[in-house]
């Protein structure tokens, strides 16, 4: 019985150890399965392709960096993609702070019809949300085009920012509001004062998310684009007849970028603390 | 005296009645858009399903139901390819995200943080770009095909893309933050302390992982399976890159009715049923974890 314990226990440890580094084994390959892409990605944007299509690789060179910009429409379409993520995030961002602002603060009738209600967009896949705005435009007479193209990202990014801004808000002490009202502060003062320091975080959290989502969307806006060509339909046109490596320029770019601006925030974070 | 207490009362009642306004003056705008732009074309899709005519004639409501039998009898085949490829995909998506989710949470230490963006870092590159990017791993004469032909997993003359392996790894891989964030979030409450009482009480490793671990793990599963199966479900974009149309799925038929055959009626009347094919999915989940979980 007193030999056979430490020997199960040191068997335990083993079989511990190595679920230890199994694990770990996996996670280094789940990884690099998630960056490959990324790096071919990073990698081809300095591929010297031969003939139309960029699947090959056939040597290094800058060529294409240093003629970033020289492709027709390219540009035009990478910062329209930019204006319509600014604009549609920077909007949605705000409907979807008064709904979580609702849903958190206040007990009210339909609290349950409203988490619902902002479910199912999420819920819905973009082709049936895409084409269900299709048929409405198309009911109405309404030409697609830039203003489909927003409204339909403003409608998909509403519900992700109420997430985000509620999730936020999870530990949100509504004591630190009751005080400033103690201490004579109507709810106006209150609301500038105590609640909004307080969600920006969740604020800024839910409009970066939302740039990202109107930035990256293919689906929705391939049904209500009319004659407007985005960034991601720019690519997917470019795709049959082979997409130029200046399009993996654009994107590399836009992800250093990304990551500088992070890693800045992290920095400044830091330096804070 | 009773004069002012009423008036006070008076005013008290009143702000207490503006005060109950406000959560529903919050919701009016966003819940205006949600209406117009999400429960209005949900209604004009159902009523476009129940049309008849032609494109050059003009489609006109007619309580149309035969455009659903029409769409089901003709696109049967990519209606049971969506559901298996998607189910498939969200499979392998959990069997790669799991252990990746349980690292992280339980293993991560400090670099909790980095892994996590690393996790996401995938988003921040188009998600058309991260597609191609697997028709290049998968090509025909690649790196990834020659392995596998050398351990005999893929025949002398086989090839990965344009089939449908090529499109069910396209889709693990494109929903893979999807289900492995839900999963950390869910693994990352659980309390240390619950498992080494597992383990206090004799559950040997694997014991404590299936009866008390995973058995935590559940609304993280649940809610992952749910993020990548759903759009997985309506994707098209991997099926038309990585695919040819031996497998396109329900969503390439929906927007190509849609978009170049513009067959509106039986187009709506397919996407409606995927619509109601998601929420019979849904449903039995929001029973399961009521609506405050829904959105946090």
């Amino acid at each position: 019985m007193t030999t056979v314990a430490p020997a199960m226990r040191r068997r335990g440890r083993l079989a511990e150890g190595v679920r230890r580094h199994m694990i770990t084994f996996y996670a280094v390959l789940a990884l690099a399965y998630l960056m490959l892409p990324v790096a071919i990605v990073i990698l081809f944007s300095f591929n010297d392709k031969n003939g139309k299509f960029n699947f090959v690789w056939s040597g290094f060179t800058l060529k294409y960096w240093k003629q970033a910009f020289e492709v027709p429409g390219l540009l035009e379409a990478f910062l329209r993609s930019l204006r319509i993520a600014v604009f549609s995030s920077f909007v949605a961002t705000i409907l979807g702070t008064l709904i979580a602002l609702a849903l958190i603060r206040y007990r009210y009738r339909g609290r349950a019809a409203t988490n619902i209600f902002i479910f199912l967009p999420m819920a819905t896949p973009e082709v049936v949300m895409g084409s269900s705005l299709l048929a409405l435009f198309l009911t109405f007479k309404i030409q697609t085009g830039l203003t489909t193209i927003v409204i339909a990202h403003i409608l998909f990014i509403i519900s992700f920012v109420v997430v985000t801004v509620k999730a936020r808000l999870a530990g949100f002490d509504r004591h630190l509001e009751e005080a400033a009202m103690d201490l004579y502060a109507d709810e106006w003062t209150t609301f500038r004062k105590v609640t909004l320091p307080m969600i920006m975080p969740g604020v800024f959290a839910a409009f970066l998310l939302g740039f990202a989502l109107s930035f990256d969307d293919f689906i929705i806006t391939n049904f209500n684009s009319g004659q407007v060509v985005t960034f991601p339909l720019y690519i997917w046109g470019a795709a049959r007849v082979g997409v130029p490596p200046q399009v993996n320029v654009f994107a590399t770019g836009l992800f250093v970028i990304a990551v500088g601006l992070m890693g800045l925030s992290i920095w400044a974070q830091r330096r804070r603390s | 005296m009773t004069d002012g207490t009423a008036t006070r009362s008076a005013a008290a009642a009143s702000a207490e009645r503006r005060r109950r306004r406000v959560p529903y003056l919050l919701l009016l705008p966003g819940g205006l858009w949600l209406a117009f732009f999400y429960i209005l074309p949900m209604l004009q899709l159902a009523g476009t399903s129940l049309k008849s005519g032609s494109f050059a004639g003009g489609y006109r409501f007619s309580w149309e139901f035969s455009n659903y039998g029409a769409g089901f009898s003709d696109f049967s085949a990519q209606f049971l390819r969506s559901i298996a490829y998607a189910g498939l995909a969200t499979l392998i998506t959990f069997v790669i995200a799991y252990p990746l989710a349980y690292f992280i949470a339980f293993r991560g230490g400090r670099y909790k943080n980095l892994l996590l963006v690393l996790v996401i870092m995938p988003f921040l590159f188009p998600f058309l770009l991260r597609t191609l990017a697997w028709k290049i791993i998968l090509a025909d004469d690649g790196f990834v095909v020659d392995t596998l032909k050398a351990i005999g997993l893929v025949s002398h003359n086989g090839r990965l893309l344009a089939t449908g392996t090529a499109v069910v790894a396209g889709i693990a891989y494109n929903f893979l933050p999807f289900m492995t964030l839900p999963l950390y979030v869910s693994l990352e409450k659980i309390e240390p302390a619950m498992v080494e009482a597992a383990h206090d009480l004799y559950a040997n490793p694997r014991t404590a992982f299936r009866k008390v671990t995973f058995p935590l793990s559940m609304p993280g599963v649940v809610a992952g399976t749910l993020l990548t199966l759903i759009p997985a479900a309506g994707d098209y974009v991997n099926a038309q890159l990585l695919g040819t149309p031996q497998q396109s799925m329900i969503g390439n038929v929906i927007q190509s009715r849609f978009l170049l055959v513009l067959d509106y009626p039986v187009a709506a009347a397919l996407s409606f049923t995927l619509m109601l094919a998601i929420l019979a999915m849904i449903i039995p989940y929001i029973r399961f974890t009521g609506t405050e979980d829904l959105v946090a």
